[in-house]
């Protein structure tokens, strides 16, 4: 007989979910009656259709079943009962439960880490009164068309101006520009302070509040300045300080006209004093380029927009200030927009930000890291609730029999899931203390804009995350169970289909294990590239160099004394510290191509600098010792701008004598240099490098040391300092120090996929072992027979871990190729330099993981391959 | 009591249970109702008529026998109480009453 039509399943099963019981069989016979007639009418599709529709259309007040007081009574009732039965199979339970708790801990103080972020990052810039209303003006540069994408955090001074006096529609504009700060002398005190220009908007804009000063004029006159509480403390030792004089740099003097609160460790930016912005109009009055319109570099502006709906027409005015500005510099244009406050800390990563951010990446990143991480723990849990059911479904059956209803058993298993979590939270909570000083080493960004303090805010989140996960991990389970048919479970427990999704767990397992493999190789290959790029032969010599930074000391004082140390075999001076991601441009033509002009990397340098870094001259000579007053005439030149200017990169000597104009000044090439590494290890070589000579531009000495014993070495150069300059703290790093900590960001991000490849293994070594207790469990009977009839412990060992080997081994094949594809194919291409990859890593991680599951795997088979058959069998 | 009027809706309603006599279940109700107006019915219109009138004391029903083509769900049979007789009644008066105050119109009928 042909089977008649039905109804769509899920239609009638939500019918049946949200009807009244007294309404619902006339209601479905009507429905059936008319979906009958509709066939006949339509066929059966439209049907169907039409089916569901009415459906739908009677979910009408009268037909929606009310919430039963009386379930819901013996829902309160029962969680006493639940909690404690609960707590009961924990107990029992003790390795399922250490495993769920240990597993769902490890990977809840991930959980908790990435909600202290957030939060962290929420409770930014909080303490604005109207930070719902303060944007910052940010820029874009684009110079003949070209545009590299790049958003800049700053705009032009020019821009800035323009909206605080023509643009209406806000409460006020306040601008920042960089570069105020120095030594602060009063009286007999010196110390080394820094921060902003500020206009007087700065007080209407943000909620800085001021206990001494009057906000509104304080940054209004020139040379006025305002000091934070703990700059007035340390300059005087004590908050009060307006009406006084500070002198900056021995130089200019500036009244104290405020003193601020200090600002709160969330704020996105941070100073230690401020200088009124008319400061500016009077030192830089006959500099044309401060108010230049592409001047954009230096100055922050952020307005006050109280109405959300003038945001539009606030835009188009800055476009249009745009539009009339461009014209003032030829082929440039400068495009300007608003960025809200709230999305500074995690929002694009816009360049020249006023202090470290975040950034959307690293929270997506993260935030990914995490999902996955407890996705896979949750799994676990579910997986090993599961598996459990051969022992708890008699429980449930029993449950059942007496009276509870599917909801009162889904009830059960969630209370059981959230205590777990709560257990677990406990556990983790501990972790998120141990891990949290280490994850924020991880990277300067963290270090210095994440607190991640145990608040009752963040406790709080930690709670709600606990109970979301246990419910969420404890659903499965509860409908799982909730669906057991009582008279089936006591009758015959093997007609509950636990093993139905055997293949989904096994599934599970491998990708558990594909994802760990991934994610170990994937370090190891970074870790590599690390190594690497720290030995990387830069082109020239920096070994047991040490870069001390001069601070604004006279070179040649430094120099002296330094000279007259034993260890020191050479000093040099140079503007910045090349090879650790320190750029200096400059432009360069050639006279006789006048068309054509680039941009040269630069540095200025000594006549000692080359020797002492064995930098390789193909053609010319070194520079000679010139005095300071002598005028600069002389250029060396890499290879590469060589190439750049078609000069004959084949024959360097040529060039030699050839006058090029070096940021308008004519120099003549006296040497030409092998190309070296001017930017970073990992990025590209062929950048076209100047070298000029022009030692009163020293930033740095560099310090070539022969010692036996550096750390004394050092300890005696920094005495000597103290005797020359007593304000600043001595500042000197090796420069394999500093190339190591220009790759701090690339070391970072093998802490951090290492501890999450750590997590991974370990939740899923705990969902294999869980796996593999179970099976082994269920077998115990069948392997007790195989031994009585003659079995050996190797043997049955074998028989039970040979399906688990076969997993990992489909891991293996899987996530090794992977990950080698990934990066080769995207990762390892946007790395300039990299070196190739081998297979040791794929090898090395496939061997510990294997190592470590057969180390489970084999102690759990041989503790059941152990066990005496006659008491297994005498017990059944 | 609340809302012991009828609707024009409702009234139909009640006089098609009426007029179904032992056989008003919804869809007969449906059927029979769009075979006098000529306008089709809704069943989720006529079950939301019959739960109000069955509130309002006008009707009462009782589950009556299962069939095959109902997937083997019983049948809701409707009649129509001695209030619910009442309250058609009055309506039927306030109509004729209405109707005899009209002369043009009920010699226009009668002729």
């Amino acid at each position: 007989m042909k089977k008649t039509p039905q109804p769509p399943r899920w239609a009638r099963a939500l019918l049946a979910w949200y009807c009244r019981p007294s309404l619902l069989e006339d209601l479905e016979g009507d429905l059936n009656e008319y979906f009958a007639r509709h066939c006949q009418e339509y066929g059966v599709r439209r049907a169907r259709w039409i089916y569901v529709a009415d459906v739908i259309k009677f979910m009408r007040p009268y037909t929606i079943r009310k919430p039963s007081f009386v379930n819901y009574l013996i829902h309160t009732l029962m969680i006493g009962s639940y909690i404690k039965t609960s707590g009961r199979t924990l107990v029992r339970n003790k390795l399922f439960s250490g495993i769920n708790i240990a597993g769902l801990a490890i990977s809840m103080s991930v959980g908790l880490l990435l909600i202290g972020v957030l939060v962290d990052i929420r409770s930014y810039d909080q303490f604005h009164e109207h930070r719902d209303a303060i944007y910052r003006v940010t820029a874009e540069y684009e110079y003949l068309g070209r545009n590299n994408g790049e958003v800049m955090a700053t705009t032009s001074l020019k821009a800035a101006r323009a909206i605080e006096e023509t643009f209406t529609g806000h409460q006020g504009v306040a601008i920042l520009r960089r570069d105020f700060g120095g030594d602060v002398r009063t009286g007999e005190v010196t110390i080394p302070l820094s921060g902003f220009w500020a206009n007087e908007g700065m007080f209407t804009v943000f909620s800085f509040e001021l206990i001494e000063g009057n906000p509104a004029t304080a940054l209004k006159e020139p040379f006025s300045v305002v000091l934070t509480e703990e700059s007035a403390r340390k300059l005087w030792g004590s908050t009060t300080g307006v009406g006084k004089t500070i002198v900056l740099n021995n130089d200019r003097a500036y009244t104290v006209t405020g003193i601020m609160k200090d600002i709160p460790d969330l704020s996105h930016m941070h100073f230690q004093m401020l200088a009124s912005l008319s400061t500016r109009g009077v030192l830089m009055s006959d500099n044309k380029n401060e108010l230049a319109w592409d001047n954009m570099w230096n100055t922050w502006a952020y307005v006050r927009i109280p109405d959300a709906t003038a945001l539009e027409q606030f835009q188009k005015n800055l476009d249009a200030l745009s539009a009339r500005e461009d014209k003032t510099v030829p082929h440039t244009h400068i495009s300007l927009s608003l960025q809200p406050l709230g999305e500074i800390m995690a929002g694009d990563n816009l360049s020249n930000q006023i202090g470290p951010v975040l950034g959307n990446i690293f929270v997506w990143i993260f935030s990914t890291l995490c999902g996955v991480v407890l996705l896979s723990a949750g799994f676990n849990y579910t997986n090993l609730s599961i598996a459990r059911s051969l022992r708890r479904s008699r429980e449930v059956g029993i449950r059942k029999v007496i009276g509870a209803r599917r909801s009162h058993v889904i009830g059960q298993f969630m209370v059981e899931g959230i205590m777990l979590s709560l257990l677990s939270l406990v556990l983790s909570i501990g972790l998120f203390v141990f891990l949290r000083p280490h994850f924020l080493e991880m990277e300067n960004s963290m270090r210095e804009t994440l607190r991640l303090e145990l608040s009752p805010v963040l406790i709080g989140w930690f709670v709600v995350f606990a109970i979301a996960l246990g419910a969420l991990a404890g659903f499965f389970p509860a409908l799982f169970y909730a669906r057991i048919q009582a008279i089936q479970v006591l009758k015959d427990m093997s007609a509950v289909h636990v093993f139905k999704r055997v293949t989904m767990r096994k599934a599970l397992i491998v990708f558990q294990y594909a994802i760990s493999l991934m994610l170990i190789t994937g370090t190891l290959i970074i870790y590599r590239q690390y190594k690497h790029f720290l030995a990387f032969d830069l082109g020239f010599n920096t070994e047991n160099i040490l870069n001390i930074q001069l601070q604004g000391n006279k070179a040649d004082v430094v120099l002296k004394e330094l000279q007259e140390m034993s260890e020191v075999q050479g000093v040099s001076k140079s503007a910045l510290i090349t090879s650790v991601g320190n750029y200096w441009g400059t432009s360069m033509k050639d006279p006789e191509q006048p068309l054509d002009s680039a941009n040269v990397y630069l540095n200025f340098i000594d006549e000692h600098y080359f020797p002492l870094h064995d930098h390789v001259l193909l053609a010319g000579r070194n520079f000679s010792y010139l005095p300071d007053s002598a005028k600069e005439r002389e250029v060396i030149v890499n290879e590469s701008v060589l190439k750049r200017f078609n000069l004959g990169a084949e024959n360097p000597s040529a060039v030699l004598g050839k006058i090029m104009k070096v940021d308008g000044i004519p120099m003549e090439i006296i040497g030409v240099m092998k190309d070296f590494q001017y930017g970073k290890a990992d990025s590209h070589a062929d950048r076209t490098v100047v070298f000029r000579y022009k030692p009163s531009e020293a930033e740095y000495l560099n310090v070539k040391i022969l010692s036996e014993d550096l750390p004394a070495t050092y300890a005696r150069m920094e005495a000597l300092w103290k005797k020359i300059d007593p304000v600043h703290p001595f500042q000197a790093t090796f420069y394999d120090e500093d190339i190591e900590e220009s790759f701090r960001g690339l070391s970072a991000s093998i802490k951090l996929a290492g501890f999450i490849a750590f997590l991974a293994i370990g939740i899923a070594s705990m969902g294999l072992l869980g796996m593999v207790v179970f099976t082994t469990e269920t077998r115990l009977r069948e392997i007790s027979i195989r031994k009585v009839l003659g079995a050996s412990e190797s043997t049955l060992m074998l028989l039970m871990s040979r399906g688990f080997v076969m997993l990992l081994g489909i891991a293996i094949m899987v996530a090794i190729p992977a990950t080698y594809l990934f990066f080769d194919q995207v990762v390892l291409p946007q790395m300039a330099n990299h070196t190739a990859l081998t297979l040791a890593e794929g090898m090395w991680s496939a061997c510990s993981v294997l190592l470590l599951a057969g180390v489970m795997i084999g102690a759990q088979t041989f503790h059941v391959a152990r066990t005496n058959p006659a008491a297994v069998l005498k017990s059944e | 009591m609340k809302g012991t009027n009828l609707g024009e809706f409702e009234e139909l309603v009640l006089l098609t249970i009426a007029a179904l006599v032992n056989d008003a279940y919804s869809v007969a109700i449906c059927d029979e109702l769009a075979r006098h107006t000529g306008r089709s019915v809704k069943l989720g219109v006529v079950h939301a008529v019959l739960n109000r009138l069955e509130e309002k004391g006008f009707i009462r029903s009782k589950l009556g026998e299962a069939t095959q083509v109902r997937g083997g769900k019983r049948k809701r049979y409707y009649s129509v109480t001695s209030s619910g007789k009442a309250a058609l009644i009055q309506a039927k008066e306030v109509r004729d009453q209405l109707w005899s105050l009209i002369p043009g119109l009920s010699v226009k009928f009668s002729g």
